[in-house]
């Protein structure tokens, strides 16, 4: 775990689902501190990418290792942050419970220590929410709700930081807090996010990663105003944006 | 309309006198069972609401006739006496749990070709061993329930229930939320979330065990369901929405049981019939008064 060795390290990875093949030698290696925006197609295997790091599908070929681990014996170093959509939002539940699902493989029962709530305070008062814990988290704004399980997130105690889609569901202000946030936490953690919203993104992150079932990394000082728009949006520019990403000869990361 | 012309006649006098009367010792059961009953019912319906499985607890209850089928069977045709038709419900609910909870874990596609086929298949079978079975049995009981026909016994797997319901819903509370609002973080952070969703599926299958005594197979899920799911517009937390589908159903199954009894209706239906009432006119109350949640 020396600032040396990298942080996610993926070697020749090969996914398919039934019999179709999502990603195809997959290498990629992320270092300590990295912040890395990944972008791609509906259907191109962002999520599938995530969801091999974090564990929770595993490779047909190939290796992943998250500090020189494997993804599922490295839960407790990676704080994930799913799409906030997916939640049912009649869910009765309090933001503070929300937070407090960070801690809750520590025990057999699930029930949460002193230091479990402490932990879950100090991240919520890291994003901004200290004084919301006791409201129902159905009740929030897109973006509290967003903040809300960064909350959860930082509470795991990870050192690399797993967005998927943060920025679907907020508004213009939301953002601009919340890349501020990530900001902060870049100083301490990696940070991997898939977003659709590369331009706006790119004057955080120090690299992007084109997912079409291949992987090809970019440095976002190569990012020109034209492959922006060729990332962006609707499908047909989807289709120029795999164009460009294979045709121009862009070096692998 | 009915009902609503009879309840004026409705007297709660006559209903408490009935209640103390040692020679409906029936009915007195029947209101002991339906309250001690509305604490599971109020608990796992919570769970099945959340987690969005009452298709689920669906299959499950109608799987059962299978066992009930079997039970009588083994029983009457065959003279296992240990064996009859609440052993055989309680074997076939819990093993359809199994076979559900497996399917939901390996299969993400067909889950719901195996609810149905669970569903009618059970049903199939029960009947053909009822059919088989000597004497006459009448399968309504069984489909639309009647708790009037609740013995001591009966409260005593009640009791049985209520402290295994809460026992392990008060240990794993903070997990089995955590698998209803989240499953694939819980698993995540260490939960493991296949073992405590096979856990709530097989208290959910005792529990329709015993919800098929009151109100029968085929209206399981609404006195399972609409309880929690009017608790839902005003609970804060899921502990908060348990304890007021408790009430509600204890609230229903009492003033169910007083109405069938008073006007010599079957209890169940009018137990579902106020339930349901109670559930339309706290919706559109709600969509009208706020908008939506309260």
């Amino acid at each position: 775990m020396t600032e040396k060795s990298s942080a996610i390290e993926i070697h020749g990875v090969s996914f398919r689902y039934d019999e179709r093949q999502i990603l195809k030698d997959v290498n990629l290696t992320i270092r300590p501190y990295d912040s890395i925006c990944v972008v791609g197609p509906n259907g191109g295997g962002k999520t599938t990418l995530i969801k091999l790091i974090i564990g929770l599908l595993s490779p047909d070929v190939g290796t992943i290792k998250i500090f020189g681990k494997r993804p599922d014996e490295a839960h407790q170093l990676i704080g994930y942050v799913p799409q906030s959509t997916q939640y049912d939002r009649q869910f009765p539940i309090s933001v503070q419970e929300v937070v407090c699902m960070a801690r809750i493989g520590k025990s057999f029962t699930g029930r949460y220590s002193k230091r479990d709530k402490d932990k879950t305070l100090e991240a919520l008062d890291e994003v901004g929410l200290a004084d919301l814990g006791d409201r129902s988290f159905s009740a929030l704004s897109g973006g509290q709700r967003q903040r809300v399980l960064i909350a959860r997130a930082l509470a795991s105690g990870g050192k690399i930081l797993i967005l998927d889609e943060p920025t679907a569901n907020i508004d213009r202000e939301s953002e601009t807090h919340f890349f501020d946030l990530l900001r902060g936490l870049n100083e301490r953690m990696t940070i991997v996010m898939v977003t659709h919203d590369v331009g706006f993104a790119s004057s955080f992150f120090t690299r992007i990663a084109c997912v079409n079932r291949e992987v090809i990394i970019h440095p976002t000082s190569e990012l020109t105003g034209k492959l922006i728009r060729d990332m962006y949006g609707g499908d047909l520019q989807m289709i120029r944006h795999d164009h460009s990403c294979s045709n121009k000869g862009h070096q692998h990361g | 309309m009915i009902i609503v012309v009879a309840i004026k006649d409705i007297n709660m006098v006559e209903f408490f006198t009935a209640l103390s009367d040692p020679n409906l010792p029936f009915f007195r059961y029947a209101v002991i069972a339906g309250l001690l009953a509305a604490i599971p019912f109020g608990i796992i319906g919570t769970y099945v609401v959340v987690r969005r499985i009452s298709y689920i607890a669906g299959a499950i209850s109608h799987c059962m006739l299978g066992g009930v089928g079997l039970g009588l069977y083994l029983q009457k045709a065959v003279g296992i006496s240990w064996f009859g038709p609440l052993q055989g419900a309680i074997l076939v609910a819990l093993l359809s749990a199994v076979i559900l909870a497996f399917v939901s874990f390996f299969s993400k596609q067909r889950e719901d070709s195996v609810i149905g086929a669970l569903w009618s298949a059970g049903m199939a079978i029960g009947l053909l061993f009822i059919a088989k079975t000597p004497g006459y049995t009448d399968p309504m009981s069984y489909l639309f329930g009647n708790i009037l026909l609740i013995t001591r016994n009966d409260i005593f797997f009640v009791l049985a229930l209520d402290i295994l319901v809460v026992g392990i819903v008060g240990v794993f509370y903070n997990k089995l939320m955590a698998i209803c609002f989240d499953n694939e973080f819980a698993g995540l952070r260490g939960v493991r979330t296949h073992w405590l969703y096979l856990v709530l599926l097989c208290l959910t299958a005792l529990t329709i065990v015993l919800l098929v005594r009151i109100v029968g197979i085929v209206m399981v899920i609404a006195l399972l369901t609409l309880p929690a799911a009017i608790a839902g517009n005003f609970a804060r937390s899921i502990r908060q929405m348990m304890l007021l589908s408790i009430l509600l159903c204890a609230i229903f199954v009492l003033f169910g049981l007083s109405i069938s009894y008073q006007l010599d209706l079957p209890s169940g239906p009018v137990i579902i019939t106020i339930a349901a009432a109670v559930y339309l006119i706290v919706s559109i109350g709600l969509k009208y008064l706020f908008g939506g949640k309260a």
